[in-house]
């Protein structure tokens, strides 16, 4: 990014959500909505009134305490914020340690960046929560953490308070590499096939076990008072799996062919761990009665496919299939892009599959909250649970539905009417600072030139202009034209 | 003489029944009447209760009151709609199978000029993408050699020339509209950070740079245009003693015409008014495809007539500073200004969200029945089909489809689907895999 694209970013992070912390008003009643409540039905002309962030009451007549802020949504409809369970936002640079074949210890909750502009382009989109994954170049990858899209807010109010944290594991293609060439003289690493994928994922449980051993004794013996004890050395590799061993942490799987899916089961169960959500899990109509007997969630893409040789029988049945098998599914975005329209995503197991509207809008609500563990706060439209609200114009599976207003915690952090009442405000600020920038330019190009003629008295300034250099591309403007 | 000319009359009708064979096995007779479905023939207003004959490929009756006739195989679309089929104009469909496998991906060939490729030359009739994307309502779109997009990295300044194709046949020859619509050319961009995907990690150079590098581009583009033109002289006036073919400015010689227009992709507007500039100076027709940032040119677009291929209506703005609903408000903004704007998914696997495109952008102001047009007739008279596809008009291809509803809209099913006037199958291996493994009895606990 060039600096003035830095100073132009930041002036849209400091104006967005400027006015919604100022306002920030403790009750809320949000009137004459179509409420979308995925867990008990839809409403008519209803109300849902919001006191301290918390969703207090929901129905069709409600009135409006005193000093209540209204928001009127005459023919809007109002579906619970879009949890992305599969999302690389907000990560400050590379969301892949790909050095070693286990990368538990690189930690994405240590590098989030509250101005990444994708925050405010989801929340745009209706996203209120997001599970920010570690990248799948390794059998066992970085750890994971839950965000609210709090845009506005330090990098320390994003996480979503009480989610417990997760781990990101990969199988197949990618922790394979087999689509990447290490550049030269870098060897190529282990493992390169899915067996050796297997076998990383045993070989790192075997040692966690070996290892919480070793602090169990030491433990044990501290315990009885023996002296001069040494403590076992720390690995903070090992860890985050003793968390996972402790039902602690979560693990989110990518993966993509049946067999993977059904070996990773496998060694769950060897190891005695749970797998809380398999991710992308393309082929996991195929083994959807496994899944399901396992209790493992599928994250998965609505229409994706051909882009690898692991993905050639993806289908977009996909969540419709493992559905109707029992396993809890979401859609995910995995993708900035495709995170700003999730509710249409949602909406494509209803033509691929048969899905009903209230179970594709589960799909990006309820489910990946039930599989981040968060559905006691989030995910429906219920008294008690977090504010999290999308107010659209249209029905939300629509193609024409319009997000107006996004609200977290009972903050409204969107508002499309205010989005687009400060473009001209912006743009003024942003020629402003442009204009500031060139001058310095200029200023210090004028300052070294004439420190150069005070530096050297005796030369004259040279006549002569460099010949230009008579190209296409100069008569074609671009010069003039760069930004 | 007479007995000769009936024989040779005989004979050409005996081939004629042979070979029709296989289109009367499909369609089972050899007119087709699509009855009692509202009409939207993008030509006019909406036909309630309509009909739309088709015979040899073509229709040949629209209306109300349209007599059936009499051999003809009547489908009946009661309460269902019909629409043109829709057209994805830069793909790599049939190029393209598993983006990750080079051995099933001929997108782009080495080298950066190569405008003797041929787009039809490579296109898989057998590939599994082709009844995919025909399943969403697609019946024909433009192969673009060269073009990146989400399944390919593009490359090279010229790609090759692009292909037009139904998304039906035996072999491409039966599939092919036209073997050239059109050169696709990436218009050079001054670019100082490039993602290295090996290592994954951002490269910078330095702006000096880029910009030489930049400047050769189109020097030797304006070089190799200007080679064309002498070529194309040379061969008018009998070709001298010593004239030499050559396959690379033969091919460009309809571009220097004005005959075949450049598909320019570009983004930025930097870019964008450079390549019309260049274009405008050399007399070149000219599509712009891309075009994200073409709200900041859509004067000079105007005047110069260029026409717009935008890409999904849902990507994120180029920069971090624009507004985050640019580009789904991009095609409403240049309809306005009197564009004409199409979508195009500039990908294989994508191709079947393109009415999303159109739906997400009419969401964003683009009056609804332009949206239809920016997927049906708008690229075909880009492309210079506009007399064949794009509406249900008599004379016209009848490539159709049958909905239960709104075309842009994501729940709406196509239930029928005619390509080259024949009724044509929507499925396809995803289908096929979704019936093989539904009925996939439980597993065993």
């Amino acid at each position: 990014m060039t600096r003035i694209a830095r100073l132009a970013a930041l002036v849209v992070c400091w104006l967005a959500p400027g006015a919604a912390r100022a306002q920030n008003p403790s009750v809320i009643l949000i009137q004459n909505a179509t409420i979308l409540t995925v867990t008990h039905g839809n409403i008519e002309h209803g109300s849902i009134l919001i006191r301290d962030g918390k969703i207090a009451a929901v129905g069709a007549d409600i009135k409006a305490p005193d000093g209540a802020t209204l928001i009127d949504a005459t023919g809007q409809f109002v579906i619970p914020g879009i949890v992305d369970c599969h999302s690389h936002i907000a990560v400050d640079g590379s969301v892949n340690e790909a050095g070693p074949a286990v990368s538990s210890m690189a930690r994405i909750p240590d590098v989030l960046n509250p101005e990444d502009i994708n925050i405010y382009r989801d929340l745009a989109g209706g996203v209120t929560t997001a599970n920010i994954l570690h990248g799948s170049a390794n059998p066992i990858g970085g750890q994971t953490v839950v965000i609210k899209l709090r845009w506005g807010q330090p990098a320390s109010e994003l996480p979503f308070q009480g989610a417990l944290p997760g781990i990101k594991f990969a199988l197949g293609e990618n922790p394979k590499r087999s689509n990447f060439t290490p550049p030269p003289g870098v060897p190529q690493r282990y493992p390169a096939t899915r067996m050796g994928v297997e076998e990383v994922i045993r070989q790192a449980f075997t040692e966690a076990r070996e290892y919480k051993k070793q602090w169990d004794d030491y433990n044990q013996r501290k315990a009885a008072g023996q002296p001069n004890l040494i403590p076992p050395r720390r690995d903070e590799a090992l860890e985050p799996l003793l968390e996972v061993l402790a039902g602690k942490r979560y693990i989110h799987s990518h993966c993509y062919r049946a067999d993977e899916i059904l070996m990773l089961l496998r060694v769950a169960k060897e190891f005695g761990f749970t797998v809380r959500t398999f991710q992308h899990v393309l082929e996991g109509y195929k083994v959807a009665d496994e899944i399901a007997a396992a209790g493992v969630g599928g994250s998965t893409f609505s229409d994706w496919w051909a882009y690898k040789m692991e993905v050639i029988d993806a289908i977009p049945y996909n969540a419709a299939l493992m559905a109707k098998r029992g396993v809890v599914v979401s859609v995910n975005s995995d993708d900035a892009d495709e995170a700003r329209h999730l509710n249409q995503e949602a909406a494509k197991s209803m033509k691929y599959g048969g899905m009903s509207a209230n179970e594709a809008l589960k799909l990006v609500t309820l489910n990946p909250a039930i599989q981040l563990g968060i559905d006691n706060r989030v995910g429906s439209i219920d008294v008690g649970k977090d504010a999290d609200l999308v107010i659209y114009n249209h029905d939300p599976l629509s193609v024409y539905a319009v997000a107006q207003k996004t609200l977290i915690d009972g903050q409204v952090y969107f508002d499309r009417q205010r989005d687009i009442a400060r473009r001209p405000e912006i743009e003024k600020e942003k020629q402003a600072l442009l204009d500031k920038e060139k001058k310095a330019a200029e200023e210090a190009k004028k300052a070294e030139e004439k420190e150069k003629q005070e530096a050297k008295p005796e030369k004259k300034p040279d006549k002569k202009k460099p010949a230009k250099p008579q190209s296409d591309a100069s008569d074609a403007g671009v010069a003039g034209g760069a930004r | 003489m007479k007995t000769t000319r009936r024989m040779g009359l005989a004979a050409v009708l005996f081939l004629a029944l042979v070979f029709a064979l296989p289109l009367r096995a499909q369609s089972g007779a050899k007119a087709l009447a699509i009855q009692g479905a509202k009409v939207h023939t993008l030509a006019g207003p909406a036909i309630e209760n309509g009909t739309v004959v088709i015979r040899d490929g073509k229709i040949v009756a629209v209306g109300a009151g349209v007599q059936i006739p009499a051999d003809a195989q009547v489908v009946d679309a009661s309460g269902l709609e019909v629409y043109p089929g829709l057209f994805d104009p830069v793909t790599t469909i049939g190029l393209n199978e598993v983006g990750a496998v080079s051995a099933t991906v001929d997108v782009t060939d080495l080298g950066d000029y190569n405008p003797e490729l041929v787009a039809a030359t490579a296109v898989n009739p057998a590939s599994a993408h082709i009844p995919v994307t025909r399943a969403s309502g697609i019946t024909h779109v433009v192969a673009a050699p060269g073009a990146g997009g989400f399944d390919a990295q593009g490359g090279g300044v010229i790609g090759g020339q692009a292909s037009a194709f139904h998304l039906a046949g035996w072999t491409m020859d039966e599939m092919q509209i036209s073997r050239s619509v059109a050169m696709v050319i990436n218009w050079p961009s001054i670019v100082t950070r490039t993602f290295d995907f090996p290592t994954l990690s951002f490269k910078e150079k330095p702006y000096t740079d880029a910009k030489k590098e930049y400047d050769k581009a189109v020097n030797d583009l304006s070089d190799l245009l200007d080679r064309a033109r002498h070529f194309a002289q040379a061969q008018e006036k009998g070709s001298p003693a010593h004239f030499q073919r050559d396959l690379k400015l033969e091919a460009l010689v309809p571009v220097v015409e004005g005959k075949l227009p450049m598909l320019v992709i570009a983004g930025e507007a930097r870019d964008i008014r450079n390549a019309v500039e260049f274009c405008a100076k050399r007399n070149l027709k000219m599509i712009l495809a891309d075009g994200a940032e073409a709200w900041k040119v859509k004067d000079l677009l105007k005047e110069k007539k260029i026409p717009v291929i935008l890409g999904p209506a849902e990507r994120l703005p180029l920069h971090d500073d624009d507004a985050y609903d640019r580009p789904m408000a991009l095609a409403a903004e240049l309809n306005a200004a009197g564009i004409p704007v199409a979508f195009s998914s500039f990908g294989a696997s994508f191709s079947r969200r393109l009415s999303q495109y159109a739906g997400t952008a009419v969401a964003y102001g683009l009056p609804h029945d332009e949206a239809l047009k920016a997927v049906t007739l708008n690229a075909a008279q880009m492309f210079g089909l506009g007399e064949e596809l794009g509406t249900i008009e008599t004379g016209k291809l009848a490539n159709l489809i049958v909905t239960d509803g709104d075309p842009l809209e994501i729940r709406t099913q196509v239930r029928y689907l005619f390509v080259k006037g024949r009724l044509t199958s929507t499925g396809n291996r995803q289908r096929d895999l979704y019936e093989q493994y539904r009925k996939r009895p439980a597993a065993a606990p």
